[in-house]
């Protein structure tokens, strides 16, 4: 095995496309645990971790580029006026630790249906910036998550950076596990109240293959917590059963609702 | 592969393995045994280290990853032959039984006290809430954060 570090972000599109099988690793919260239990051996790791270009994030006119080596603690910190979602998702992932470390490039690409990061950043209409030597291109998120950790990045690619145009509506981010810290998500809901587009925005995770946006007019109220949980697409597994899943997104969108929409 | 970085304000080298982790390398490349290998998945804290500054886990990050980088281990928090004052209030307050927990939880511990002097209770939980003590000796672990609080 072979670890590669590059400087810059040109260098490590050289290095991605002449080693299409290299892992990428940046916080290394999700590729280590899987180099620690000998569960793969990929045959080079890419380190991104030295990479300027990835750190980060910067204000376009209305468009926030928040850079794919930007960390857990850093999204809680610095983005809880813009994209209150994704800060308060950011404080629930593992421990203080982990979001020194995690970043949410590493989120995408992990791709896990259990990806808090993942429901608040579909709700606020996030794109994915992929780059490869050929050049950019961006991919809405939506798109982007094509099944239980499998995403639409090709293997000559990496996730440079995500972009949001913050929508300023009222949103919140809820999880449902046995505490309050160091939980994978039985079930997880970002829900926004976004008054300009007249619309509710609901989007669930660890209920479905891929975390999933689910939308209606803001006159819906009353029947949306119901219409998330019948689009959810749980299953039952270790963490918990697709009934109980089930429940919870209910109990969560009403809750969510009476946070965002009173 | 041959690394080197700075452990505990000395610059060191160390012939690793492309895959390990910086904890590996620092029990068994570096000799120092102080954090500990538990989990190694990021669940326990216990190998909890600053990686320049920031507490992280060491069984999380790539060995190769801390090279050119600064690392402080609980070997490195006390000085000139002198506990920490986390590590003094530990033992004042009783904070160690089986001890397995207290290096990661002393280094957590003196990072949040260096990010905040004065931390609430909810603060102090949710900054320990990644270290684990399977002997359940929160209460008097607690103690101890409040007391080298106290004498900060």
């Amino acid at each position: 095995m072979d670890v590669l570090t590059p400087r810059t972000l040109d260098e490590a599109l050289r290095l991605r496309s002449e080693h299409p099988d290299a892992w990428p690793i940046d916080g290394g919260t999700d590729v280590l645990v899987e180099l620690n239990f000998d569960r793969a051996r990929p045959p080079a790791l890419l380190n991104l971790s030295e990479i300027r270009e990835l750190k980060g994030w910067s204000r376009e006119n209305g468009t926030l580029r928040l850079g794919a080596g930007l960390t857990y603690t850093q999204c809680r910190q610095d983005l809880r006026d813009v994209l209150p979602a994704l800060a308060e998702a950011s404080r629930t992932v593992g421990s203080p630790q982990i979001q020194n470390r995690g970043t949410l490039g590493g989120n995408l690409g992990t791709s896990s249906p259990a990806g808090d990061s993942l429901p608040p950043l579909l709700v606020e209409g996030a794109e994915v910036e992929l780059a490869s030597v050929r050049g950019e291109r961006r991919v809405p998120l939506e798109e982007f998550l094509v099944g239980p950790k499998r995403n639409a990045m090709l293997a000559n690619e990496l996730i440079v950076a995500v972009r949001v145009s913050p929508s300023g509506a009222r949103q919140t981010f809820m999880k449902v596990g046995p505490r309050n810290a160091m939980v994978i998500a039985v079930a997880s809901l970002a829900l926004s109240a976004d008054r300009e587009r007249g619309e509710l925005r609901a989007a669930y995770g660890s209920a479905g293959p891929v975390p999933k946006l689910v939308t209606a007019p803001l006159a819906e109220r009353a029947s949306f917590a119901e219409r998330v949980a019948e689009a959810a697409q749980p299953i039952d597994d270790v963490r918990g059963t697709a009934v109980y899943r089930r429940h919870a997104l209910r109990v969560l969108t009403t809750r969510a609702l009476e946070r965002c929409a009173a | 592969m041959r690394i080197t970085l700075t452990v505990n304000g000395e610059e060191r080298e160390a012939d690793v393995w492309a895959g390990e982790s910086l904890l590996f390398a620092l029990r068994e490349r570096l000799g120092l045994p102080g954090s500990k290998n538990a989990c190694e998945q990021g669940e326990c804290g216990s190998c909890s280290v600053l990686l320049d500054g920031v507490l992280v886990c060491a069984c999380l990050v790539l060995a190769a990853q801390a090279e050119g980088h600064e690392v402080v281990t609980v070997e490195g928090l006390g000085s000139d032959g002198r506990l920490h004052a986390v590590q003094e209030a530990f033992v004042q307050t009783g904070a160690v039984q089986c001890g397995f927990c207290t290096p990661g939880l002393v280094v957590a511990t003196a990072d949040l006290l260096a990010r905040r002097p004065d931390p609430s209770e909810d603060e102090i939980r949710e900054a320990l809430s990644g270290n684990l003590c399977r002997c359940t000796g929160y209460a008097k672990i607690f103690d101890a954060v409040r007391l080298a609080a106290g004498a900060a």
